[in-house]
This record gives structure tokens, sequence and C-alpha cells, in this order.
């Protein structure tokens, strides 16, 4: 073949150096077009001006682990009213030689949590693990078993209440809420309407009208004599809050599914409680975990809320730490790191929300 | 009779679907109605024990407590109804401004998040997941907190600019000193805003027949700025100000805006803020990019674009949201009561704890939420009609 032809590779052109690399980058996400530009101007000057002198009070100038007399003196900021209190802020009330306990119980319920991040263990001996889990945190926190001394519950305060507020709180409000959604979709008028009634009264009024009536109402509700700890109202207060959002996200699954599966069920002769367990609901509150977690989110900020009713949650033991003249105008170091807390919380739950996410999305392709 | 009619006719009751839902609601109503009488029972005799009259009457009786900021003028002589009327103003004025203010935030927050702009992008994604994940109420306690904390007392007030001043005791602000044109400019701003209405409803009318396009915005937008703006001309341009001066350990003159109300406003208005950004954000990018280009392939100017066909589609799956996140906005106000700003609620509470009427108190907190939610949803379902898609 004498027509073949060797042809030399002529070397492809690079292309020009400020479209690709660092230089490439800069100019096509900040230095597009004018309007980016000044964007990305106004946007660095604005950092500039903030982030150094933040950064030097927060950190080059701070006060980390001394008096308040000494934090008074320094320019910076003064985490000395977070460290020197931490365990007054984290336990609140409860007795000094015991912290241990609420200690555990919050590792426990760590360890717990960390278990169920991953779908593979969602089996039951990871239930009956959360049982026997929150059985033993109650035991830790209550005492009076086991040679355990007994604390009473006005002495629980801080982080193991705002903990225990959200997490018991949502698993009591989690079946209530199936059960109300349920009832909402019932073909039955008496009970359709006494839960949409529920549903629509309680998301129509904020959660602070509902634990003053846990803390003031509630007591002349029940018959003389018979009294129940305030924790326990505020807590039932939130338990019936968070079931009603529950229960319009479970409905949201249920109206997902196609009527076939219903069909199907019946047709293959399942009864009512048959089909909701066996068909129903197991595909429903699978397609409704992403607004649940989110649900379980602001359960957990909304906890904060029970300071108003002078419950000692870490928000409340803060304050009074603050209330003493040593620590008196430290408000903004000590909200900072109660943010950071409740940030840390927040986020790595709504970051395992869009993992979840993308995991039951992927399923499905 | 069919064989089904008469195989129902003889079964026991039981196996008949019909007849036991009827017995599980009279079983369930009965269940309620009797926890509902136990209840009621109870607080009837513990009512009676601890003496205390129920029902409304105290409404009328002599509130004498202050309230620290009103709409309406309010003394300590005046009724308990008042100073909750008081107090529902207030509600209804944080709530008012606070929603203009989370809408406009909110979506600038939003539009910046879908920036190309890398930089722009990920400071609004920073303060959107920051924003979301700290308690409001912590939130509100910390800008309280920075007010009366940081700033300085009435007589060092910082001053960034001429006619406003920053200290302990709230914001103190110029204002345009009280002229009677400011009544006309109302009426005339007011005037615009139908003229504007009705300039749309024709404008649609004659397109719809002619096919002849009309400029509405430009010229509403004209009308509306340019009438109450002729009307100061036409009152010869009063500058005056009503500047605020240092009298005493306090500011005169001018408005202040107390701190509670600062902080109640700027708290509740950067946390919302975040999640109308996430809903305003969703609602752009459920329009489909390919709507764009059809939209500018029959020759549609920009506006027309966003006007015309993407604002209507992102706006049916922005509204829903928006609106449970303004009445979420609404409900957060309550959180007043924890720094004392005097809202319906703490107003309400001041009330149960002057009288002891808990229960009609709780129920009036409640009553006046429900009137708010349940007027929105009954928007919202108008308007969700209106919007709905027109399948075939």
């Amino acid at each position: 073949m004498a027509s073949a032809e060797v042809h030399d590779k002529i070397e492809d052109l690079k292309p020009p150096v400020i479209q690709v690399g660092v230089i490439g980058w800069i100019r096509s996400n900040l230095f597009n077009g004018w309007l980016n530009s000044l964007l990305t101007l106004v946007t660095l000057y604005i950092l500039i001006k903030t982030v150094p002198p933040f950064i030097r009070w927060a950190f080059l100038d701070a006060a980390w682990n001394t008096s308040g007399q000494a934090c008074r003196a320094s320019q910076g900021a003064c985490w000395s009213v977070v460290t020197k209190n931490l365990r007054f802020i984290i336990f609140g009330f409860y007795p000094y030689h015991l912290h241990w306990r609420p200690l555990l119980a919050m590792i426990m319920l760590f360890v717990l949590l960390f278990l169920s991040r991953e779908r593979t263990n969602w089996k039951p001996w990871l239930f009956y693990s959360w049982l026997v889990g929150l059985a033993a945190m109650g035991l830790l926190m209550r005492g009076g078993l086991l040679g355990l001394e007994p604390v009473e519950s006005s002495q629980w305060g801080g982080l193991p209440l705002t903990l225990l507020l959200s997490v018991f709180g949502l698993a009591a409000a989690y079946p209530l809420g199936v059960v109300l959604a349920l009832g909402r979709r019932s073909r039955m008028p008496a009970i359709r309407y006494l839960c949409v009634v529920y549903i629509e009264l309680i998301r129509g009024v904020p959660l602070i009208s509902l634990l003053f009536m846990a803390s003031i109402i509630f007591p002349l509700f029940l018959p003389e004599g018979l009294t129940i700890n305030k924790i326990l109202r505020a807590q039932v207060a939130i338990i019936l809050f968070t079931a009603a959002y529950i229960a319009e996200v479970v409905r949201g699954g249920l109206q997902a599914m196609p009527k076939g599966q219903y069909e199907a069920a019946e047709s293959l002769g399942l009864n009512y409680y048959q089909t909701m367990r066996l068909v129903i609901l197991p595909q429903a509150l699978k397609i409704v975990i992403p607004p649940t977690v989110s649900i379980l989110i602001s359960a957990f900020k909304d906890t904060s809320l029970v300071v108003i009713i002078a419950l000692f949650d870490v928000l409340k033991t803060t304050q009074s730490v603050l209330s003493n003249p040593e620590w008196m105008g430290f408000s903004r170091e000590a909200y900072i790191f109660l943010a950071l807390l409740y940030f840390l919380g927040c986020f790595s739950m709504s970051n395992y929300s869009r993992k979840l996410e993308k995991e039951l999305s992927a399923g499905e392709l | 009779m069919s064989r089904q009619e008469q195989a129902a006719a003889s079964d026991p009751f039981w196996l008949d679907p019909g007849k036991r839902a009827i017995a599980y609601q009279v079983g369930v109503l009965c269940m309620v109605g009797l926890l509902a009488y136990y209840l009621v029972s109870n607080t009837l005799t513990n009512l009676e024990k601890q003496n205390i009259a129920s029902g409304f009457g105290f409404m009328q009786k002599e509130a004498s407590f202050e309230i620290g900021e009103s709409l309406i003028p309010y003394s300590a002589a005046d009724s308990y109804g008042r100073a909750l009327l008081v107090g529902a103003l207030n509600t209804l004025k944080v709530s008012f401004i606070g929603i203009i203010l989370t809408t406009l935030l909110g979506t600038i927050i939003g539009i910046a998040r879908l920036s190309s702009n890398w930089l722009v992008s990920r400071m609004a994604a920073l303060y959107i997941e920051v924003m979301q994940d700290v308690p409001v109420l912590l939130q509100l306690f910390f800008w309280y907190a920075i007010f009366y904390e940081t700033l300085p007392s009435p007589r060092q007030a910082l001053n960034p600019f001429s006619g406003v001043f920053l200290t302990n005791r709230g914001v103190a602000m110029a204002v345009p000193a009280a002229h009677p044109c400011h009544k006309y400019m109302l009426a005339a701003f007011i005037t615009a805003c139908v003229l504007a209405y009705l300039l749309r409803r024709w404008a649609r009318k004659r397109q719809e027949a002619t096919g002849r396009y009309f400029p509405v915005v430009p010229v509403s937008v004209a009308a509306i700025i340019g009438l109450p703006l002729a009307v100061w001309f036409i009152f010869g341009a009063p500058l005056e100000m009503d500047v605020p001066r240092l009298q005493g350990f306090n500011f005169k003159g001018g408005i202040t805006l107390s701190p509670e109300f600062i902080a109640l406003l700027l708290g509740l208005v950067l946390y919302t803020a975040a999640f109308v950004a996430e809903v305003v954000r969703a609602g752009i990018q459920s329009v489909s990019k390919g709507q764009t280009e059809a939209a500018m392939a029959i020759g549609l100017k920009p506006g027309q674009v966003l006007n015309l066909v993407i604002l209507p589609q992102a706006l049916r799956v922005i509204i829903p949201p928006l609106t449970s996140q303004m009445l979420n906005l609404t409900k957060n106000s309550s959180l007043a009561v924890a720094i004392g700003f005097p809202d319906f609620v703490s107003v309400a509470n001041t009330t149960i704890n002057q009288t002891g009427q808990s229960i009609e108190g709780v129920a009036l907190i409640m009553a006046v939420y429900l009137i708010f939610s349940l007027s929105t949803s009954a928007f919202m379902n108008w308007y969700n009609k209106k919007v709905k898609l027109v399948e075939r």
C-alpha cells in the first residue's frame, strides 16, 4: 500500500494558560463578567475586614482558663466562662460526685446513634439494643436500683436533659405520629375528623403555648394528690407537638404509595392491619426518612424552649452561669459555645440525612 | 335477594365491615368523651378548691401593668382586654416587618446560593447551614446580649451614620418631621397601587385580544414612586427631619426601636431567611433550563421570559413552603416572651400570673395563633386551586 503515508501527529495546542489550572478556575468561578468580579471583590473586602479581627478576638487575644477578673483585663474573648464552668453547663445541678452517670448515659446514646448510622445495621438486634440502652440510660439517670444512689429528677439538667427530651420525645412521638397519619387517611369519618382536628390544632399553635399548658394547666387536669414532675410534663408537650408534625410527614409517604399497592394487598386477602404492617408502612416510612430526620433536627432545637418554663436544660444552665457576678457580661462567648454545640448536633444529623437520601435514591435506579 | 345480601343478613354483626366500623368509631368517640369528661371534672373541682372564677370576666378589669411599646395608646389603668390587644398588635407588627425583610433577604441568599460565583455561593451555603442549625431562641438571646453588653450607654452612643444612634437602650433614628403632606402622599401611594392593578388587568385583556404588548411593570413602578413624589413636590418638598437628641439619660425625638424589638426582629429574620433561601433555591431549580430556551426560541424578551415563563412555574413550587415559613416566623415570634418584648404571649403570660386565669390565658394564646394559621391555610388552599396545573 504505497499510498499509506505516515502522518506525524501534530502536537495538540495547549489551551491558553488563563483557561486551565488555578488561574482558569479563578477566572471561570470568580471573575466571569463584571458583576461577578464586583461581587467577588466586595465579598473579599468584607471577609478581610471581619475575619482577621474575629480570629484575633476569638483565638489570639482570648483568655482560655482564667478567672473572671483576668478576663475583664484582656482584650479578646473570654472562653474561661465556658472552661471554668463546663461541668455545671453540661450537667446542671446533678450531684457533683455522680457526674459519671449522665456522662456514661450520653456515651451509650452516642454509641447507639453511631451504630444506627449504617443501614446494614438496621436489624432486630439494633432495635432491642435501643430498648435496653434507653432503659439503662433511664436507670443511670434515676438511680435507686442496683446500689445506685437515687437522684431526684428536679436535679437533672444540662446536656443530658436536652438529649433526654429530644430522644425520648422522638421515640414516643414517632409511633403516635404514624397512628395519627393512618387515622387521617382512615375511611371512618369520626376517626378521620378527630385526627385532622388534632393535627391541625397542634400545628397551628406555637410549641410555647403547649409548654405553658403543660406547666400551668396540666396540674389542674389531674385529680387532687396526683402530681407529675415538670420534666415529664414538658416531655409530654414535646411528644404531642412532634407527633403532629411526624403525622403530616408520614401522610405524605402514605399518599405517595400507588393505589395498586393497596389493591394488590387486598387481593392477596390481607386485612387492614396486615396491609399496613406488611405492605404499605415499610415502603411509605422508607420514602419519608429524610423529612423525618429534619423533624428530628427541629425537635432537637425546639427542646431549648423549655428554658421559658424554667427547666434547666443546657441553655438555662449557661444562663445561670452568666447571672453569676463573676461571669456577667460574657454572654457572647457562652452563647457561641452553645451555638457550636447545637450546630455540631444538627449538622451531623442533616449531613446524615443527605447521605441517606443519596443511598435511598441510588437504590431506586 | 342476592347471595351476598343473604350472607350479610345471616352473618353475626362483627363480620360486617360496615357495622364494625361504626362500632370502632363509637368506641373511640366514647373513649375521647370519657377522657374529656374526666379532665374537665377534675379541672372544675380543682378550680373550685383554689377559688378561681372561670370565664373571661377578667378582661374588663384594670391591668395595672405597663407595656414598653405599643401601637395604640395604652396605660396601666386600661383593661386586660386592651393590654392583650396591644400584645396582639405587637405580634402583628413584628411578624409583618419580619415577613417582608425575611422574604427579601431569603430571596437574595437563595439566588446567591445558585450564583456561578464560587465565593458568593459558598458564603450563602455557609450562612444557610449555620443559621438553620442553631436554635432560634439561642439566636435571640445572642442578639439581645450583643445589644445590652457591647453597645455603650446613650451618653457615649455610637453614631455610624448621621441621624442614627446605637445604644444599649435601642436604636434612635431620625425620621422626617410630621407634615400634613404625608397623609396625601399615602393617599397618592394607595391610588398608584390601585391604578397599577387596573393597568395590569387592562394590559392583559388588550394583549389577549389584540396581541399588542404594554410595558406594565416600568409604568407601574414609575406611578407608584412618582405619584407620592409629585405630591411631595407640590407641598414644597419639606425636608425637615426630626433628629433624636440626648436629653437626660436617653434620646428624645425621632423614633427609637427598643433592643428587645431589634433583637427579636434580627433573630427571626436571620433564622427564617436561611429556610426561605432553601425554598427559593429549590423553586428556581425546579424550572428546567429547556423552559428558558424554549421561551427565548419563540422570541420573548428576557424580562418576558422571567415574567411569563419562569416565575409562574417557580412560584407554584415556592409559594406553599414560603407561606409555611412565614407562619413559622409568626409562631416563633412568641419567643419574644424570653427576651421581654411585649408580644401577645408575653402580655398573656403577665395576665396569667396576675389573675391566675391560666386556662383562659393559654386558650387565648392558642386561639390567636390558630386564627393566623387557619386564615393562612385558607389562603393557601385558594392559591393552590388557582395555580393548579390544568391537565388534560
